[in-house]
């Protein structure tokens, strides 16, 4: 039997770095070790339209192919999805949900179609213009997720980071870095 | 490590990434393309390892996939190690040079990304391309996943440019499902690519060789069926070429590609048959089954050209029922092209399975392990039953 492949879903708008999100927090995982996969789903690519990035992590080596359909986790990137994109469709019983707002967790529950405990809220718009100097909200919802998940650890996606963006700017990568280090610390939930 | 003690390094790589790595360890001389999604990125990888002096490749850009085909057959002739990649419609582009890199006998190498032909147009996965070009005199490999996208490349350079063979080889990966999925790919060293595939000594070469020759003349009545016939004698020389250059290939990889890969077949009542990507999803779903106590395999093809019509018949013989999965559509006939390939090659078979055929996945309609439940649903059924309600079904259409 294969063993057992965490799946999350990330939902965004194009032009918000949903796939870099979805390859970016597999590549982490890669560094802690795991066995990954990161893709999207490629549509007509306007900027704006919404869209959907996939990351699978597992202990042993993942032979799926198809699109992630039952997720463990959903991320959103943008809180105007909510009420148009049917974002928790199919979502595990149980399964979380991390949210790009401002709001409070427990008052999206509804909108969401879940319990509140499942909810997970940080304003990552509010981090990436205060941090990045500019609306990319793909890097605190890694970070977020990280808490989250409990699964990916911060040093494995600054690693990522450092890797990807380090020959091209070091100040990248800080901003990078800090962005998900606040939404690390600034994602809430109702147990809490 | 490899097991083998090569010193390789494991990245997360998507497929065509993956590709563009083995182009690069390999450094052709020529490499002629033209951009199609879902190819571009693999060629635009490759071409900023040209830009940044990584290669010494000659890279033709040409003005379409045609041109990029015949500039091939030309460098091809000329001597020159020669790699190209597309998709879809430009693979369709081009139809008549394919059978001519063929004939000629030029074992160019092509990565074919794989793309739903038009129309209506579509830039998703299925095998529509590569499938309509199984008689064209390509050795045509279909790789699982970006690992195999990368080695089986290798290996079909090899394979390719056996004197035996001397025959051009594709190599098949499912667009964006494969193309555009990050998965960790082990990468062999560049001297061990390198000494892999050795230094290319073309068999006959137009610029190289001391003594004049002529490619490609008129050939009528009078001698077209004899290089016809000496072409079918290469590709029967092909099986041989690919396992004795995936023998050698494990031996500094430790992974094993042959023709065919069973995966808990031997003692299944009912055996699915997939290529590419779905064959990855088709494993999953059977020991989904096997968990459920339901005796289920999976015989992944990896080969399509040359057709391992004996080991088929060897891995399938035992099953009641067979399920072949096509990601293309054979219109008009009975079945599409791995169906009637696997039922032709069972005939002989002494107590044959029942084999049944599914459609799936055109245009990339997402194909995941309930709808692959669906068919060994209907496969347990058949082998239970003893009964076919329908030859040819339909996967996940609405």
């Amino acid at each position: 039997m294969q063993d057992k492949i965490l799946e999350i879903r990330w939902h965004g708008r194009g032009g918000q770095g949903v796939k870099t999100a979805a390859m970016l927090f597999a590549e982490a995982a890669f560094e802690g070790g795991k066995f990954i996969q990161g893709f999207s789903d490629y549509g007509p690519e306007r900027s704006g339209a919404p869209i959907q990035g996939f990351t699978r992590l597992s202990d042993g080596p993942i032979t799926l192919h198809n699109f992630i359909t039952r997720p463990d986790v959903v991320v959103v990137l943008d809180p105007t999805l909510l009420g148009n994109v049917a974002v928790t469709e199919g979502l595990k019983p149980g399964g979380k949900v991390v949210v790009n707002t401002a709001r409070e967790p427990a008052e999206l529950a509804d909108t969401l179609g879940v319990d509140k405990e499942q909810v997970f809220a940080v304003d990552a718009t509010k981090i990436s213009l205060e941090v990045m100097g500019r609306d990319m909200p793909n890097s605190p919802m890694i970070g977020a997720l990280v808490k989250v998940l409990g699964l990916v650890e911060l040093p494995w996606v600054n690693k990522t980071f450092e890797k990807k963006f380090g020959a091209k700017s070091q100040k990248v990568v800080d901003a990078n870095v800090a962005a998900i280090k606040r939404a690390y610390d600034e994602v809430r939930g109702t147990a809490a | 490590m490899a097991k083998t003690g090569v010193k390789t390094v494991k990245v997360p790589l998507a497929g065509n990434d993956a590709a563009a790595h083995a182009m690069k360890q390999v450094n052709p001389d020529v490499v002629a393309a033209y951009p199609i999604t879902p190819q571009t990125e693999l060629m635009q990888a490759f071409a900023q390892f040209v830009a940044d002096g990584e290669v010494d490749t000659e890279l033709i850009t040409t003005e379409s996939e045609h041109s990029a085909m015949s500039a091939c057959v030309g460098a091809a002739a000329a001597g020159a190690r020669t790699m190209t990649a597309t998709s879809a419609n430009g693979f369709a582009l081009m139809w008549e040079v394919l059978y001519i890199a063929a004939s000629l006998r030029l074992p160019i190498t092509m990565a074919v990304v794989n793309r739903a032909l038009s129309g209506p147009i579509n830039i998703h996965c299925d095998h529509s391309d590569s499938m309509g070009a199984r008689d064209a005199g390509w050795m045509q490999m279909y790789a699982e996943n970006p690992q195999e996208a990368y080695d089986l490349w290798l290996i079909a350079i090899k394979a390719a440019e056996n004197h035996d063979v001397l025959l051009p080889a594709m190599v098949m990966y499912d667009g964006f499902i494969i193309s555009h999925t990050m998965e960790v790919v082990e990468i062999l060293p560049d001297e061990a690519v390198k000494e892999y595939v050795g230094p290319y000594k073309p068999a006959y070469a137009m610029l190289l060789d001391e003594k004049p020759f002529t490619v490609g003349p008129l050939d009528f009545h009078d001698y077209y069926f004899e290089h016809k016939r000496q072409e079918i004698e290469g590709t029967e020389h092909a099986p041989a070429a690919l396992a004795e250059a995936a023998a050698e290939y494990a031996k500094i990889s430790g992974r094993h590609y042959g023709p065919l890969e069973s995966y808990r077949a031997d003692d299944a009542d009912v055996v699915m048959v997939a290529l590419g990507s779905t064959a990855g999803t088709a494993r999953y779903v059977v020991d989904v089954l096997r968990e459920q106590g339901k005796a289920a395999g999976l015989m992944k093809l990896r080969t399509f050209r040359p057709f391992p019509n004996a080991e088929v018949a060897g891995a399938l013989g035992n099953a009641k029922c067979v399920v072949v999965c096509d990601r293309v559509a054979s219109f008009g006939a009975f079945g599409s092209p791995t169906f009637m390939e696997v039922r032709s090659a069972l005939y002989e078979v002494p107590e044959r399975p029942l084999v049944i055929n599914y459609v799936y996945g055109l245009g990339g309609r997402d194909t995941g392990p309930d709808l692959l439940e669906q068919a060994f649903a209907e496969g347990f059924r058949v082998a239970e039953t003893g009964e076919i309600k329908q030859h040819v079904g339909y996967l996940g259409v609405r």
